[in-house]
């Protein structure tokens, strides 16, 4: 049977379930649209291409799922690359596919030509560029294989124009076939004997958890594990919602913008089990300083994650789901002892941090950027689907929603990409239609953005969109506030347009609260809407994300409210 | 930490842009590359890449792990400290005039180097060996004038057949 290579690659889409594409159109891509809008693949027109990508993120993270794009050549391509970047720091599965100029122009400086292959080679776990359309559906099969396996990431395919149009005879590719790849899912039994060993022979133990709990689907995993060792839980940005945050073991999340109790208890721990993390800069503060009492367990499914940035006592390379699984099973066989009794004192000096230094604001005639985030907690019991943008609205996010389930909360952790929660709204909005899909954004980042109102409008998309409009780029500011005397240098926001008028101007619903008694009407309103909402909530424009520990600082030594 | 100097030999599919991710690795991780060569091996679909790099332990940890991450890397070793051979060549063109041309073809005959081109002015000297004999000789050749020199950077094999 001959095919064209767009028809070919509307064909192992559909076999790969693929049932939604993010996009935008262009001349390199013009034949694969056209066979895209004759398929039963549902295709969602952003208005910039970075979105696009977002969206898919958004997709993949709250669906579980791979998330797929198509974007034209050059421009294209290159708008992509943000949210290719910010996919691959969070290791999200996205392919990719951009178009190219046709082979015979590859080099030639054509219109609409660039290097996407060699732009995208440092930011996707893989990327190909297609030279015939005969290894076209391999091509498509291996990538999505490589896209959602292992450590996942997103995988670029490059198509240049004539290799969609060429006809060749279709065979099915049946399996993948990669010598050089295969990631490793089941750990090493006798280092999980270590960990076991080490969980018994210690006294202060903490687990730190990490985006791989979440990606791996370990949540249940974990929260067994620690209920049954009666071992306290932090998690960094990406892992929030991989342990129920209104446990008892919660310890909040760490890092610069972490807990009191959470940052504290890496100072004193005598173990610290890391599960699927990488021990970035913005949790361990001054690596040396980091848990430096204690004994390092870490469990990734990334060798190159183990001993990047920390020394690590019990190295366990694997899948966090199988590892955490076999690990409770290990553990079941052994006497754990009276552990109410052992954990006590421990237990009750996490208690003291808690009770000294809660995460606290204080309540003024003016809205509180916390405030807004609690009384949208409290309204949605927890169970929206919250994405962010970057910066304090997004420290406060994760800070005042405590999130019980995983794939709630949705940011851009590793890149900080302004602009990513509201495609990323989008993008879970169509993932989980049923869900209540809500945007914590920033005046500043939504603006990133903004023209993604179209798009959620267009689709009829009911996400709501919360502005802590402070008039400032908020966390930058903050820094200066700290470190640099208060020269708000190019932070002030002051000039800025009627986000009311701009929903009602794109055809959403806007909404305004400038005193703290309309927070709650106003959000009681917005979340009832069946449209997409902005509502603007004007906040204190001097309040600070607390407790911060200072950039290179150990964790321990936070500025406090 | 000390640094030291280790000599990787990777097999890689033999596919275009793979060296672009090999070296992009390494310039975008900030490691080091001393010397580096490539060549097609007995399957004409595998490479292999033979690299010098420096690095304390946990650099060259990293730098071994993140080469194994690379889709197109198919096996990584790491030769330093196993039982191996190692080779360079170099052509090396000396000012060859008529007072010091017998004792560079001396030399050339104790190092068992070959002259491989002659002019009134120049001998070109093909030399094999390992890093030290490549410094012997230049060191000697040096004094009478070295015009110019083409290296290979170092290629190695395990001494048994891994």
């Amino acid at each position: 049977m001959k095919l064209t290579g767009a028809q070919i690659m509307m064909k192992v889409l559909k076999e790969e379930g693929v049932d939604t594409i993010f996009g935008y159109p262009g001349g390199a891509v013009i034949d694969i649209y056209d066979e895209l809008e004759k398929s039963d693949i549902r295709h969602i027109l952003v208005r910039q291409e970075a979105c696009a990508v977002h969206a898919a993120d958004g997709y993949a993270r709250a669906g579980s799922r791979v998330g797929v794009c198509l974007v034209t050549s050059g421009p294209g391509a290159t708008n992509t690359v943000s949210g290719i970047a910010s996919a691959y720091m969070d290791s999200i599965p996205v392919v990719i596919f951009t178009g190219q100029v046709p082979t015979h122009l590859i080099g030639n400086d054509a219109f609409q030509e660039v290097d996407t292959v060699g732009i995208t080679r440092p930011c996707t776990k893989h990327n190909y560029l297609v030279k015939r359309t005969e290894d076209l559906a391999r091509i498509i099969k291996e990538a999505f294989m490589i896209a959602k396996s292992g450590r996942p990431g997103p995988v670029l395919i490059d198509i240049p124009k004539n290799v969609g149009v060429t006809a060749v005879d279709y065979k099915p590719v049946k399996k993948v076939n990669l010598k050089s790849y295969n990631p490793t899912y089941s750990p090493n039994v006798k280092q999980l004997h270590k960990v076991v060993e080490l969980i018994k022979n210690t006294n202060k133990p903490m687990i730190f958890a990490g985006g791989g709990v979440i990606l791996s689907g370990a949540a249940k995993e974990l929260t067994e594990l620690a209920r049954k060792t009666q071992i306290p839980v932090t998690t960094s940005l990406m892992g929030l919602g991989g342990f129920p945050g209104t446990d008892p073991l919660w310890l909040g999340m760490i890092g610069m913008h972490g807990t009191y109790r959470a940052n504290m208890c890496t100072g004193e721990c005598d173990l610290l089990i890391g599960i699927g993390v990488r021990f970035d800069d913005r949790v361990t503060g001054k690596t040396d300083a980091f848990a430096a009492n204690a004994k390092i367990v870490h469990i990734d499914i990334d060798p190159t994650s183990i001993r990047k940035n920390i020394p690590v006592t019990a190295p366990v390379v694997g899948d966090c789901k199988i590892t955490l699984a076999k690990l409770n099973q290990l553990l079941n066989k052994e006497d754990l002892g009276n552990l109410k009794k052992k954990r006590k004192k421990w237990l009750d000096q996490i208690q003291r941090w808690i009770d000294t230094q809660p995460l606290a604001y204080k309540q003024k005639d003016i809205i509180k950027p916390q405030y807004v985030v609690e009384t949208l907690y409290k309204l949605t019991k927890g169970k929206a689907i919250i994405t962010t943008e970057v910066g304090q609205n997004q420290m406060w996010a994760a800070q005042y929603y405590h999130f019980d389930q995983p794939n709630h909360f949705i940011t851009s952790g590793g890149l900080g990409c302004m602009g990513f929660g509201l495609p990323a709204a989008i993008g879970a909005q169509l993932a989980c239609p049923d869900k209540l899909v809500v945007d914590v954004a920033g005046d500043g980042s939504i603006q990133m953005n903004i023209q993604e109102m179209t798009t959620a409008v267009q689709c009829g998309l009911p996400i709501k969109i919360v502005i802590l409009n402070n008039g400032y780029l908020g966390m930058v500011r903050q820094w200066q506030q700290l470190f640099f005397n208060k020269c708000y240098a190019a932070t002030c926001l002051d000039c800025a347009p009627d986000f009311v008028k701009l929903a009602e101007a794109y055809g959403a619903e806007g909404l305004r609260a400038t005193k703290p008694e309309e927070v709650e009407t106003v959000l009681k309103k917005g979340l009832a809407s069946k449209n997409p909402v902005i509502m603007d909530f004007r906040v204190d424009r001097e309040e600070c994300v607390y407790p911060m520990v200072p950039a290179g600082a150990p964790v321990t030594e936070m500025l406090l409210v | 930490m000390i640094e030291e100097k280790h000599i990787l030999s990777i097999l890689v599919d033999n596919e275009p842009g793979v060296l672009s991710r090999i070296s992009g690795l390494f310039s975008g991780r900030g490691f080091n590359i001393e010397s580096l060569c490539v060549a097609e091996t007995m399957d004409p679909q595998v490479s292999r890449v033979t690299l010098v790099t420096n690095g304390n332990p946990p650099v060259i940890e990293q730098i071994e792990k993140q080469l194994n991450k690379l889709i197109n890397v198919i096996k990584v070793h790491d030769l330093t400290g196993k039982e191996y051979v190692k080779r360079e060549m170099a052509l090396i063109k000396v000012v060859a005039k008529s007072e010091h041309r017998a004792e560079i073809l001396r030399t050339v005959d104790i190092f068992r180097c070959k002259v491989v081109d002659v002019s009134p002015e120049h001998y070109t000297i093909e030399v094999t060996g390992d890093e030290e004999k490549m410094q012997a000789i230049l060191n000697l050749l040096k004094p009478i004038g070295i015009k110019e020199i083409a290296r290979t950077g170092m290629i190695a094999l395990f001494r048994n057949s891994k």
